[in-house]
């Protein structure tokens, strides 16, 4: 027999045992397409944040160069004040990825507080703290951000706090639900049992197993928060000059689509590259986190 | 059931009002509708501006501004608008309907489509056809749709130039004026909502496809559909009468909790295609610091919102056997 197939008494069974976390690392790892969207979302942050400061043109720099399309010294193009459009696209995407990325942190954090109280406590406290969130879902979400963001927005962390005002109520439902179904769990029964303080078994017990859960929808809102963003933008309510956007550029770029489509193009692309690649991201750690999937994707 | 509808009735009457309550004083609290008047340059004299704030009810607090607009609202007055000519009550009426062709035939075909296409993947579960139409899906949930919507536009023009003449319109909601004759109205009418109708659908429609696919694939697999096939039935009759008649009844709450975010995309969709509809009102509205119209448009979004919970909790019962109230 070889040495290495020689297991001392406890490693009869050959099952090597691996944490939560290897074990959800792993199964991600099988989802191909979320760790081929992993790795272009990375890349794409690289460079939205060192390319655009490696670029040799600077995003509102006017060069020479009026309207020409995408070519070897300007890849996107130039707009007709001979802004480089590459430049632009990269300055767009850090603005639409720290609106969105704080976005969802922020709903995350306010939305997920907010669930786990209402649904560990139950009762009137549940009752009034869901009503709360119902009223906030029963407005079209973007004509609200719309009215606040015309009087109060303009820059980019007034117009993330202004959706982040209206998404945490999503977060907080489905937090709500998590928790409910985590309550009744027998571990919670035990922790109760040992006399732990409800702040310690919100904290340590049901946070921490519903942080699947949350995650996944985290992902979800960053790529709603970025879709919405630059619908609000196109509407002349979000990111104004001289600031920008994805969603600013396209909405720019629009009564030139005949003229110069590349203007159009490359940010709408950029938009969907994005929102595309955290929903897959979002799809793979559902089902790594799922702890009843035990099938691997083919 | 009955008493459970009258109850459930019965309660989104305060959640409509607190609702309303909270988007008026939104609206108050966020815009100044004398700020156009007075950033004009010449600014517009002191006695133009005192004018306008007791037209306005300006000068009264926010509360019983609150209570005579809701007041009001019963009688078919929605307030005072910042163009003194203008009748919200009226304006919001003749943008309602227009606003209503474009979201209900779009929610018809992004059904039709979402069942179709969430059937036929599960079916198919891992075929080309699944790992296609589940790109695609993704595709629409990441476009936003005013880019789709613009490419729309944009290929309906090179169509049209391509044609040498007005195939399809691509601008506005009907003909400005339209054409003599019931039949040549309607069709005028109908081929404007062509290309707007497609792109609100397509956006929509992604979403629940894959839902309808992931609540297709739990019917399948559990075990009283097996039962079904063990006792003889074809593979067709399960599916159609055990399967997808269960599978479904998920995807009405799904699809009327999603109203809302349809009435959003709507805004963006009739901005592109220059529809006057309730998005180009709203968007005017609150460019224009029009505070009793935007909060009307937010009331009547809301009513719209809750009617459809209502209807949602409603249907669920009736089209689910095991739910019963008491």
């Amino acid at each position: 027999m070889p040495e290495t197939l020689v297991k001392s008494p406890d490693r009869e069974f050959t099952v090597e045992e691996r944490s939560q976390a290897q074990l959800v690392f792993r199964r991600f790892l099988q989802h191909r397409a979320a760790v081929v969207s992993l790795c272009v979302f990375v890349v794409l942050i690289l460079l939205a944040y060192v390319g655009g400061w490696l670029w040799k043109y600077d995003a509102g720099q006017y060069t020479p160069d009026n309207s020409v399309p995408p070519s070897w010294d300007h890849p996107f193009g130039t707009d007709s004040a001979g802004r480089d459009q590459f430049a632009q696209v990269l300055r767009g995407t850090r603005i639409s990825l720290q609106v969105s990325v704080s976005v969802a942190i922020l709903a995350t954090l306010v939305g997920t507080l907010w669930g786990s109280v209402a649904g560990y406590f139950g009762g009137w406290v549940d009752t009034l703290m869901m009503r709360i969130s119902d009223l906030v879902l029963t407005l079209p979400l973007i004509a609200v951000a719309a009215m606040l963001a015309h009087n109060f927005g303009g820059s980019w962390y007034l117009i993330a706090l202004v959706i982040a005002a209206l998404y945490w109520a999503y977060v907080s439902r489905v937090a709500r639900g998590v928790v409910l179904s985590l309550r009744e769990k027998e571990f919670v029964e035990a922790a109760k049992a040992l006399g732990a303080s409800d702040t310690r078994i919100i904290l340590r017990h049901l946070v921490p197993n519903a942080l699947g859960s949350i995650l996944v929808n985290l992902t979800i809102l960053v790529a709603l928060a970025i879709l919405l963003e630059t619908s609000l933008s196109y509407l002349g309510f979000g990111v104004t000059p001289p600031d920008t956007s994805l969603g600013l550029l396209v909405s720019e770029a629009q009564t030139a689509l005949t003229t110069r489509p590349w203007l159009f193009y490359f940010p709408g692309l950029f938009i969907i590259i994005i929102a595309l690649t955290i929903n897959f991201i979002g799809d793979g750690l559902r089902d790594a986190f799922d702890p009843q999937q035990t099938k691997v994707r083919q | 059931m009955l008493a459970f509808a009258v109850r459930r009735i019965l309660y989104s009457i305060p959640v409509l009002i607190v609702a309303s309550f909270i988007i008026f004083a939104l609206g108050s609290a966020s815009a100044d509708p004398l700020a156009p008047l007075r950033e004009k340059n010449p600014p517009a004299p002191q006695n133009v501006i005192d004018a306008e704030t007791i037209r306005l009810h300006l000068d009264q607090p926010l509360l019983q501004r609150y209570f005579s607009w809701l007041g009001g609202i019963f009688t078919g007055d929605f307030g005072p608008s910042v163009v003194s000519t203008a009748n919200i009550g009226a304006d919001l009426g003749d943008r309602f309907l227009v606003t209503i062709r474009l979201i209900a035939l779009a929610m018809v075909i992004a059904l039709i489509l979402a069942v179709v296409i969430g059937v036929l993947t599960a079916v198919k579960q891992y075929s080309k056809f699944d790992y296609t139409a589940t790109f695609l899906g993704f595709l629409f949930l990441a476009m936003p749709a005013f880019w789709f919507a613009i490419l729309l536009k944009q290929a309906g023009i090179e169509f049209n130039g391509l044609v040498g003449t007005q195939a399809i319109y691509t601008i506005g909601q009907a003909s400005v004026p339209p054409p003599q004759g019931t039949g040549a109205y309607i069709a005028d009418i109908i081929g404007h909502m062509i290309l707007p109708t497609i792109s609100l659908a397509l956006i929509s429609y992604a979403a629940w496809s894959r839902f309808t696919r992931a609540s297709m694939l739990e019917v399948m697999n559990s075990d009283y559909v097996r039962l079904a096939r063990a006792k003889g039935l074809t593979r067709r009759t399960v599916m159609v009468k055990h399967g997808l008649r269960t599978a479904l009844i998920p995807l009405t709450t799904v699809t009327a909790l999603d109203i809302a975010s349809i009435i959003g995309g709507a805004v963006v969709t009739e901005n592109v295609f220059q529809w006057k509809g309730m998005g180009d009102y709203l968007v005017n509205s609150i460019r224009m610091n029009d505070v009793y119209a935007t909060a009307s448009w937010l009331l009547i979004a809301a009513t719209v919102v809750i009617a459809f919970n209502l209807i949602a909790d409603l249907l669920y019962g009736v089209l689910d056997p095991r739910i019963r109230y008491a």
